[in-house]
């Protein structure tokens, strides 16, 4: 096959193209640029969007020995990720700019351009499984190594899109990988993984937000109000800051009549009002999804398992399809969902699909 | 995997191979020991070299050997042209703020221009026509509005992206009337069309080793013994004081020869490559009947073919044809990476979409005609599957 593996600067893509060259196929190996500024994105080896990244990347394909080209995204990634990163904050929710990045860049705009100038497929360092079921479909499953894998932020992916995906990683171990990098001579085996938003340089995201918003901020500040009594306790500077489920930063500056630490349980972004309370009332059972993506063929009713946020556990659940929603009743309750996050639905180690969630609930269980 | 296609180089004006003779002429002197600033024998030897070969490149280039100053290439030359002249001129009378130029320089020029213009500098762009040819009108204009006020002008000889050949003369008569200093970056002209420092009247030219079949890291700025040149690179002021730095004599003695080589051929070599561009344009028109040639109203340089493949990105057309070995450019080989829409197609009025549709291929001393059958046959289906890569699938 001809494969157009997507090499970022980092150890896991460099693996990846790698084992996708010597396994055969024709590999090209592109580097993606999706700053339009690459000095404003983050520097150092933490990313993916640097110049320094770039050179990893190419230097990874100098010795696998396969040509390299960087394409330019960064039109694309500022419209479809950046800017509904924005607007779903600015809606008071917490988007996955990663997920949004699969389903709208690299398995999209990059995939559709590699099929037209005829590759087969894209490759990536992904950790996940790609299997054919019982029914000839295209399955994706949980990776091999549970601690790395990213089933959940490749959950938006279709039938098409997984029928010209390859994932050469997702059997592997994390330590292998990087062995297996020192093998083949390739530099960026000790580099670090990189972790947080590609494009928010220093990991503040609130005030990343706070400059590129700007007027569309939702509001500069508003009330922080107690859950139970309605009691304003303070004052805040803008609710994108703040997160479902978050602990820290509240500056309430005295505990509450138990003793025990608030959470944020509501952002209503109109208003600026932050909600808190006490740690039980964050259990949730009940979740409303909307904007499913199948991988296959759609259930009516599944009981399964859902993951709620990348790296979070693992809930049993049953999930039930109308359309475009889903609503999912959690056997095990989750603490802290915030719409915007993604409900991936799992059957076993296998991908079913992914909704948006855009409400939680408690039910009478948990009251 | 493959076998590798059979490469065939298109891409000349980003360098061109050297000339045997000059490979010959620097590896014989790579074993040599002999610092030309030394006052021993061995010294003396590799200084002997050192002017020789810049008596040589002024006998090619009618100059004065005094006034080849030699630089680690085009950039450098045209770095201590810009910052140099204009340093020494606005220090001689603090008046003089502005510097002319046009829209479709060498970043080489445009960026010392930006970054003078941070400083103080009043940096002017002056526009060019559809085939990249600067508005003399305009540039006469811009004088004239206030000659004063003029540090200095500097118009490239012939653009590197599209090949627009300039009216360097005009330029020089009309900035002269009023005193102004002129430079020219020539490195894209130099054994390709007739070149002669004197008789065009320009008081500095860059030109660099490795686009006339010299080696890499190695050039100079041929500038007038009159005109005041304040040093970039400070050290033992090794070249007429205004560059330091020990001085690479096998080097300069490859870049030498290969300058009088290609000067010495000139005339031959345009005639060639003219014939096998018109070759080369004519067989990608049959085979993609809609292709816009860039320049084609103004002179060129004869080795240029700057084509606009309508609907296609020129970076998906340039990673097909490299996979099949035809390899080219989609605009000067500094923008490659991340690609950008060329700043000369802009300023000769193509739109964003135009300017990233388009290759540049480029023609010397060792293309044949064979080079320009392989393209022919390939550029066709390339072009198609382009065109399908710009148009989305719409998998989402």
């Amino acid at each position: 096959m001809k494969v157009l593996a997507a090499m970022s600067g980092g150890v896991d893509s460099a693996v990846a193209a790698a084992r996708a060259a010597e396994a055969g196929h024709e590999v090209t190996g592109i580097h993606l640029a999706l700053s339009r500024n690459p000095k404003s994105y983050r520097s150092g080896a933490r990313g993916c969007c640097t110049i320094e990244d770039s050179n990893d990347a190419r230097r990874a394909a100098d010795v696998i020995g396969i040509p390299f080209y960087v394409w330019d995204m960064s039109d694309r990634f500022h419209d479809d990720v950046v800017e509904d990163f924005m607007a779903e904050y600015a809606a008071g929710r917490t988007p996955n700019p990663c997920l949004r990045c699969n389903e709208k860049i690299k398995f999209a705009a990059v995939l559709d351009r590699a099929l037209a100038l005829g590759f087969d497929a894209v490759a990536t360092g992904h950790y996940a499984k790609l299997r054919t079921g019982a029914d000839g479909l295209f399955e994706l499953h949980r990776a091999e190594d549970p601690g790395k894998d990213q089933s959940y932020v490749l959950g938006v992916l279709t039938q098409d899109q997984l029928a010209h995906s390859l994932f050469p990683l997702g059997d592997s171990h994390k330590q292998q990988v990087r062995a297996e990098a020192e093998r083949r001579g390739l530099m960026v085996a000790h580099k670090p993984d990189s972790h947080d938003i590609c494009f928010i340089a220093d990991g503040d995201n609130a005030g990343w937000l706070r400059e590129k918003l700007g007027d569309r901020l939702p509001n500069d500040g508003g009330d922080i109000v107690d859950q139970a009594t309605g009691e304003v306790l303070g004052r805040h500077g803008g609710t994108t800051a703040y997160t479902i489920g978050q602990r820290r930063g509240l500056a309430i500056g005295r505990p509450a009549a138990d003793g025990k630490p608030r959470f944020v349980l509501d952002i209503e972004p109109v208003s600026g009002t932050v909600t808190v309370g006490p740690r039980e009332r964050l259990r949730v059972d009940r979740i409303s999804g909307i904007k499913a993506r199948w991988c296959g063929t759609v259930p009516e009713r599944l009981e399964g398992s859902v993951q709620l946020r990348a790296h979070g556990a693992e809930h049993r659940a049953v999930v039930r399809v109308i359309d475009e929603t889903v609503e999912i009743e959690l056997v095990d309750p989750a603490e802290g969902i915030a719409p915007g996050q993604a409900a991936v639905i799992y059957d076993g180690t296998r991908v079913v699909g992914s909704a948006t969630i855009s409400a939680t609930a408690r039910s009478e269980a948990l009251r | 995997m493959t076998d590798a296609p059979e490469r065939v180089y298109l891409d000349h004006a980003a360098t061109t191979p050297m000339l045997p003779e000059a490979i010959e002429t620097m590896t014989a002197l790579l074993g040599r020991v002999g610092n030309p600033s030394s006052l021993h024998a061995s010294g003396r030897d590799a200084r002997r070299v050192v002017e020789e070969s810049r008596e040589r490149i002024a006998q090619s280039l009618d100059c004065r050997p005094g006034e080849v100053v030699f630089t680690s290439g085009g950039t450098e030359a045209d770095n201590l042209a810009l910052k140099g002249v204009h340093w020494a001129r606005n220090g001689a009378a603090a008046v003089r703020t502005r510097i002319l130029t046009t829209a479709v320089e060498h970043h080489a020029v445009l960026d010392p221009l930006h970054w003078l213009a941070e400083r103080g500098a009043a940096v002017e762009l002056l526009p060019v026509d559809a085939s990249g040819r600067l508005d003399l009108d305009a540039f006469e204009a811009s004088i004239e509005a206030d000659p004063d006020s003029v540090s200095l002008a500097s118009v490239m000889w012939a653009n590197n992206e599209v090949g627009t050949v300039q009216p360097v003369a005009e330029v020089v008569e009309i900035a002269h009337r009023h005193g102004i200093p002129v430079h020219t970056d020539a490195v894209q002209a130099i054994g390709i069309l007739p070149v002669a420092f004197a008789a065009s009247g320009v008081d500095a030219l860059t030109l660099t080793g490795h686009k006339v079949g010299g080696p890499f890291g190695v050039g100079a700025l041929v500038v007038r013994r009159e005109l005041a040149v304040v040093p970039l690179v400070h050290g033992g002021g090794q070249e007429r004081d205004v560059r330091s730095g020990t001085i690479d004599a096998p080097a300069i003695a490859g870049f030498a020869r290969a300058v009088e080589a290609s000067v010495a051929d000139q005339q031959k070599r345009a005639a060639h490559l003219a014939e096998l561009r018109t070759e080369l344009v004519r067989r990608v028109l049959a085979a993609v009947p809609d292709v816009q040639v860039s320049g084609q109203a103004a002179e060129l340089l004869p080795g240029h073919a700057h084509l606009r493949f309508p609907g296609c990105e020129g970076d998906s057309l340039l990673m097909l044809l490299d996979a099949q070995g035809i390899e080219c450019s989609t605009g000067s080989a500094c923008n490659a990476g991340v690609p950008q829409a060329s700043h000369v197609l802009l300023a000769m009025g193509c739109s964003e979409a135009e300017a990233r549709s388009s290759l540049r291929f480029t023609l010397g001393h060792t293309s044949t005609a064979h080079d320009v059958e392989r393209l022919a046959a390939a550029i066709g289906p390339a072009v198609e599957r382009a065109r399908a890569a710009a148009q989305p699938r719409g998998l989402r």
